[in-house]
């Protein structure tokens, strides 16, 4: 895993970014309808950047719960060095969609699901599949920060090396680099032999994008990452997934607007009236903020419903 | 006591003006601050149906400290006697014997229990060391690999072998577990003779401590995997999923997440299992040569145990000797105690680290 950016210059970088958002969160506070003009200013990614696989591609996925049939036929090819916004009402099926793209969905008992995910080409539901390799390459984060409180922070950074048996040659270089690139390092370099627990909650997440980011996954899924954290953190992590996108697949679930057309270059819009949740548009971001084309979208992303 | 209001300096206590529940005075460096209010007390007044509640509830939470306390004082009144006249020897000689001449009367004694701690111990022990492993590992059973009915079934059966009569632990061991183990001993001994603990001077491993340690092992068996499994089943579900998500095998998330949140209550289980393995009677008895000197080594067949000891000699003991018998009980009643606040401090200095 190699550095695109120095720590210095990163943390010019960060400064610069910091003061752009900061901008756009008071534009938009005075003026909500500015979702789309957010949405268009978005600083546009270098192409040809090093890119990690080529992407995930999820096609005609069902799930279910027992009986109940929570998600339809939902089709979406993430693109490598792209994000992607999930959005749409609570109970929609956004989670569960998620879940299915890292072979989570099964834990629950009742579960099932149909159609296939295809990452790098390949079936992930594919009978003989190692499903630990599958999920080293699509990592995770979670809605409630989860480090384990048994590990150091140091630790922690490493647990995905030592669940999934990897060796790694310089576990410090591994852990400064991670922690840096989750935007943690400054706050806790001289505290790496404390207790995870020992952090803030807006700290315990970036310490846990940083752990799974530790086994250079080629995409992450990020389920509502920052729903449980302070705008100051918020912003932190938003830079993060910006940073992140150059080189890997990024697949975040929110129900802040302003989030979504802030970090995404494609959103997709779940919704489900009454039966399973169905992807009811995909696009650019841009085009779903400025100009959707279903009007239930529409009526969400303005704020008229959900 | 005086109103401390600043309306009323020098009011009484049934001022009027003062609210009732002010009783305690503010403290003098905030009173002193000039524009600072004084902190109030705050209280609550319970109803009627939750204090009779209360009184119910603090009987029954008191009844069994006052029972434990009361059989404390009778084994120690009963018990004195012996005590001071034996002195220290109580707990370091190993000699029990009452001598009478041929009208019955005593004519000396000598009572030690140096023997019979020491075999309680290791047969205790014993338990513990093997009971451990497999219960550990039928709670992680229990708790992560199976599922739905069978979980449930299993889960009945560790919980009905946990009620199980202790004399048919006790018949078991000694018609069935006991040609088996005697062979084991003489393995363990063949090939791990040269460690002092499982050496022994004389060939002789039946109704060793060893043998006894088993039949308590599996008496405690289901009541430590019980306890391990309540708390490997409450693993938080969102660090086993950080741990999946990682790309953890079953087993790796074991080791990582359910092992360090669980480890209280294995240590919690085991404690409980080894204050259990101490005061049984009857399996023991059954299973365990009692012999009036200390023996260290486990392999060998003669052991001791205070609980076996105040059943062998109950029923035939005069007086003098039911009073000495008193004093072995309380010793039993203190050890007990001992290991349970060593194992309280271990749990509670375990188990914050996990969690
Ligand atoms: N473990 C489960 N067992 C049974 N049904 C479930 C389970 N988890 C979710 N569901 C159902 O599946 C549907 C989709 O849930 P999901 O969690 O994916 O929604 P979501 O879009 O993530 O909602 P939110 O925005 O509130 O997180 C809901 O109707 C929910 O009731
Ligand atoms: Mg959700």
């Amino acid at each position: 895993m190699t550095m695109s950016t120095t720590p210095e210059s990163l943390s010019a970088k960060q400064k610069e970014l910091e003061k752009k958002m900061t901008e756009e969160r008071s534009q938009s506070h005075t003026a909500p309808a500015s979702l789309a003009s957010v949405a268009q200013t978005k600083v546009s990614r270098p192409a040809g950047a090093k890119r990690l696989g080529t992407g995930l591609e999820a096609r005609g996925v069902h799930a279910w719960f027992g009986k109940n049939h929570v998600l339809s036929d939902i089709s979406v090819d993430f693109a490598s060095g792209t994000v992607t916004a999930l959005i749409g009402p609570s109970g929609c099926g956004k989670s569960t969609f998620i879940r299915t793209l890292n072979r989570m969905h099964e834990f629950i008992p009742t579960a099932a699901m149909a159609g296939e995910v295809l990452l790098d080409g390949k079936d992930i539901y594919a009978p003989g599949t190692d499903v630990t390799k599958i999920r080293l390459k699509v990592g995770m984060v979670f809605q409630k920060p989860n480090p384990f409180p048994s590990m150091t922070i140091g630790e922690n950074v490493l647990a995905g090396l030592r669940l999934a048996q990897l060796k790694s040659t310089n576990k410090d270089d591994l852990v400064e680099e991670c922690l840096i690139r989750a935007g943690l390092w400054n706050e806790v370099k001289d505290r790496l032999d404390e207790h995870g627990g020992a952090l803030s909650g807006g700290q315990q997440q970036r310490l846990c994008i940083a752990r799974s980011l530790a086994v250079s996954p080629h995409v992450l899924l990020m389920d509502e990452p920052c729903s449980a954290l302070d705008p100051g953190s918020t912003l932190r992590i938003e830079e993060t997934i910006s940073e992140l996108a150059e080189s890997m697949t990024i697949i975040i679930v929110t129900h802040n607007m302003q989030q979504a057309a802030r970090v995404s270059d494609y959103t997709a819009f779940f919704l489900s009236d009454g039966g399973p949740g169905e992807m009811v548009e995909y696009g650019k971001t841009s085009e779903i903020f400025s100009n959707p084309k279903d009007k239930r979208t529409e009526n969400y992303v303005t704020g008229r419903f959900g | 006591m005086i109103c401390s209001s600043s309306v009323h300096p020098f009011a009484t206590p049934d001022c009027d003006s003062c609210p009732k529940m002010r009783l305690m005075p503010a403290p003098q460096a905030l009173a002193d601050a000039p524009n600072l209010p004084k902190p109030r007390v705050i209280t609550t007044e319970p109803r009627l149906s939750d204090k009779v509640f209360r009184a119910v509830v603090t009987a029954g939470g008191l009844s069994s400290l006052v029972i434990l306390g009361l059989i404390a004082v009778f084994l120690a009144y009963q018990g004195f006697e012996i005590l001071v006249t034996e002195g220290l020897d109580f707990f370091t000689s190993s000699k029990w014997e009452v001598i009478t001449d041929e009208y019955g009367d005593v004519v000396s004694y000598e009572f030690g229990l140096a023997a019979m701690l020491v075999g309680t111990m290791l047969c205790a022990l014993v338990a513990v060391f093997v009971a451990i492993p497999v219960s550990v590992a039928s709670a992680l059973f229990l708790s992560f690999y199976v599922r739905g009915k069978l979980k449930a079934i299993l889960i009945g059966s560790v919980d009905l072998m946990a009620a199980f009569p202790s004399i048919l632990f006790g018949f078991w061991g000694f018609f069935v577990l006991m040609p088996r183990a005697e062979y084991w001993a003489m393995l363990i001994n063949k090939y791990l003779g040269w460690i002092p603990l499982f050496a022994v001077d004389e060939r002789v491993f039946t109704r060793s401590p060893f043998l006894a340690g088993l039949v308590l092992a599996v008496m405690i068996i289901p009541i430590t995997t019980s306890v391990a499994r309540e708390v490997f089943d409450q693993t938080p579900l969102d660090r086993v999923q950080a741990a999946y998500a990682l790309g953890a095998t079953k087993w790796a998330m074991i080791k990582a997440v359910a092992l360090p949140y669980g480890r209280g209550g294995v240590v919690g289980g085991a404690m409980l299992g080894l204050g259990r393995a101490m005061g049984e009677t009857v399996a023991v008895y059954t299973v365990l040569n009692i012999v009036y000197d200390i023996n260290w080594q486990i392999l060998f067949g003669a052991g001791g145990n205070i609980a076996s000891l105040i059943l062998l000699k109950f029923g035939e003991a005069r007086p003098l000797e039911v009073q000495a018998l008193m004093a072995a009980g309380l010793a039993l009643f203190l050890l007990t105690l001992l290991v349970n606040f060593i194992a309280d401090f271990i749990v509670k200095k375990s188990g914050k680290k996990g969690r």
